[in-house]
């Protein structure tokens, strides 16, 4: 049995919005396991971000368990979620959110700055590493504002594993980015997989389940179906055949 | 996380917008230079009048004619022509307390020596000057107690007069000057001893027999003045009230009328100018002051837009774990970084601006090393102070909408 590293039970998540709630998770409830990549998946406004932060500790739950990594996070203050985040989780956003003017490499060098454990030779070191692991080991030193958007989403990956994260969000990863880079980042993430790395993928684009190993659907806020994927479609191929472009 | 790193990150934002970060600078660079300026030239003037004094010796003893002056009301010139020379000599016969004394008179015009004119003074004095004021005669003799009776037509020159007068560095000794229309010769070259510490020069001074400018220059039968040395420094006060008792009688004046001459001790004169001049202190260090403190607002002004515009890479430091004490800490240091350097470069340019004024003005000046720390000190203090609030404006973000701000 893989190890799990979420765990949320009969998580909900309200917000006032004037005299108004509005439920944005009404009760959700699943383990993901080690080495699981995991699309969310669900129309405008069905909750799959504000159930992306919760599990990525920016966003506390009105209600419910949440367990991450055997570690429960309910009842955490402010500093440590931010060390649980520094520590555990890798982030990616749909609009990369890189620091504008400044390199690749301190890009990624970013979340170890915040870990006083982390020595400066490290840092460098492991942000490399990372740069080189998403084909970036060329562009070391250009400035966030010098690249395509599939080379920012790259860092931003590199960012989100320099951490060595327990589990990875991506909320959106592809949806700033045209086809052919959607599938080359696509091809990235199933790298990870392969690699045992847990990913969890929210994204609105039906078409991306035929890539991940489990699929999670959301629907105002409920879950309405959970399935495992025994026949996952390579990215890379799909990749290969797709027209090349002036990128 | 440490502060190493968050000064890395620091600078590095700081770096990314050099324009706007020098502009908020200056505002602390001009007012921290216009403090060290304002308080150099206070110390300065502050330290040279404490020099003067102990140039001139703290046993000095002034007398003027007329009362002493409130509030500023004028006094008719009657009331300044109350000192006569028999006051003078009841002073020098009756006094026990007095080392030397010297009746003043000065007349301003104009030195003339063939094709070569000079615009000074005539000094009218008697022989005790020299012992008053500590100068002596280097070349040449000092006019007599005879020379004073017969109004002697007589001078003594100081060195800026000699170079003036006689330019070709001929020796002025036993050479027939002119001051305004009467002929003066010249008997004595006084020692040359440069400029004061309040930039006067004390080489531009010629002495004559104070009968010689009472009579042949201002046709007067009063004098201007009366200076004098206590034999003892610590008596002053004594000596002073004897003084007082000797003119009164002279002066015949009644139990209830005021004094018609004033008279002031060096100590007393020193403490007036000095107050006066602590206080011109204080109201300069005061403007300088202000304008640090709007400097300090220049500050907070540009955190404020600082942490608006780079809402997202907040939410975005947040979500990688930096917590909100280190997002404060960020800032913080930023507007320190910026007020501290500030300071810096305003103790440069407060110091430069000194050198100036020094060099140009010939103002005494001394930057204080206590004001310098001082600045530094108040610039950090600046930097917390105006820095806090937008700093603790953006570690209170929250990370979920910082992330989505547009
Ligand atoms: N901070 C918030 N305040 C109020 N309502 C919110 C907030 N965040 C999300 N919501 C609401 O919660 C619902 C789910 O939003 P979200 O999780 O962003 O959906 P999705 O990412 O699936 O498009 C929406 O109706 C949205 O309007
Ligand atoms: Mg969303």
């Amino acid at each position: 049995m893989a190890k799990e590293i979420i765990k949320i039970e009969n998580l909900k998540r309200y917000f006032k919005v004037g005299d108004e709630t509005v439920k944005a998770l009404r009760g959700v409830s699943f383990t993901i396991y080690e080495g699981e990549f995991v699309t969310i998946m669900g129309t405008s406004g069905s909750g799959k971000s504000t159930l992306l932060n919760t599990l990525g500790c920016l966003d506390t739950p009105t209600s419910g368990e949440y367990y991450l990594d055997g570690i429960a996070v309910k009842g955490m203050g402010k500093n440590e979620r931010a060390r649980i985040r520094n520590r555990k989780i890798g982030f990616i956003f749909q609009n990369y959110n890189l620091l504008p003017k400044t390199t690749a490499l301190e890009n990624v060098e970013l979340p170890l700055l915040y870990n006083s454990s982390v020595s400066a030779k490290e840092r460098s070191e492991r942000a490399e590493k990372c740069l080189r692991e998403v084909g970036l080991g060329e562009r070391l030193f250009h400035k966030s504002n010098q690249m395509s958007g599939g080379q920012q989403q790259r860092v931003a990956i590199a960012r989100a594993l320099v951490n060595n994260p327990v589990i990875i969000l991506a909320d959106e990863a592809t949806g700033n980015l045209d086809t052919r880079t959607s599938f080359s980042i696509l091809t990235l993430f199933q790298r990870l997989y392969k690699e045992g790395k847990t990913i969890i993928f929210v994204t609105h684009n039906p078409e991306i389940a035929l890539y991940s190993s489990r699929n999670i659907m959301l629907r105002d806020g409920h879950i309405v179906s959970d399935e495992y994927n025994s026949d996952i479609k390579s990215a890379e191929e799909v990749y290969r055949n797709l027209p090349e472009e002036n990128d | 996380m440490n502060i190493q790193n968050l000064f890395k990150i620091a600078i590095k934002a700081l770096g990314n917008n050099k324009m706007r970060c020098f502009l908020t600078m200056l505002g602390v660079i001009i007012g921290v230079g216009a403090v060290i300026a304002m308080l150099a030239i206070g110390q300065g003037s502050k330290n040279s009048i404490k020099a003067q004094i102990s140039e001139m010796g703290s046993n000095m003893i002034m007398i003027m004619p007329g009362a002493e002056r409130r509030g500023g009301v004028r006094q008719s010139s009657d009331d300044m022509q109350t000192l006569k020379p028999a006051d003078y000599e009841a002073i020098v016969s009756q006094a026990t307390g007095i080392a030397h004394i010297t009746p003043t008179v000065s007349s301003s015009g104009q030195w003339v020596n063939g094709n070569n004119n000079y615009p000074s003074q005539a000094q009218g004095v008697n022989t005790q000057y020299l012992d008053i004021r500590q100068r002596k005669v280097a070349e040449g003799e000092m006019f007599t107690e005879a020379d004073v009776k017969t109004a002697a037509k007589v001078c003594i020159l100081g060195k800026t007069l000699v170079d003036n007068l006689f330019p070709d560095g001929s020796d002025p000794i036993g050479k027939v000057v002119r001051f305004g229309s009467i002929p003066l010769t010249v008997i004595g070259v006084l020692d040359e001893k440069g400029y004061n510490t309040m930039g006067q020069d004390q080489d531009d001074l010629a002495l004559v027999p104070y009968t010689t400018v009472m009579k042949r220059m201002l046709a007067i039968d009063y004098l201007q003045g009366i200076q004098a040395s206590a034999i003892d420094e610590n008596r002053t006060e004594e000596t002073i009230e004897e003084i007082t008792d000797i003119l009164r009688t002279q002066h015949k004046l009644r139990e209830d009328q005021e004094d018609n001459f004033t008279i002031r001790s060096m100590q007393e004169l020193a403490q007036m100018i000095s107050s006066t001049s602590s206080m011109m202190t204080v109201l300069l260090a005061c403007v300088a002051g202000i304008s640090l403190l709007v400097g300090g607002i220049g500050i907070m002004n540009i955190m404020i837009v600082s942490v608006t515009e780079r809402t997202r890479e907040i939410g975005l430091r947040m979500s990688i774990g930096a917590t909100g004490k280190d997002i404060m800490t960020q800032f913080l240091i930023e507007a320190i970084i910026i007020s501290v350097t500030g300071g810096i470069l305003g103790i440069l340019t407060g110091a430069i601006a000194t050198w100036m004024i020094k060099l140009f003005a010939h103002w005494p000046v001394q930057i204080d090393p206590s004001s310098v720390i001082l600045s530094f000190v108040v610039c950090t203090a600046i930097g917390i102070i105006f820095g806090f609030y937008p700093a603790a404006k953006a570690s209170n973000l929250d990370p979920i909408e910082a992330i989505r701000y547009e």
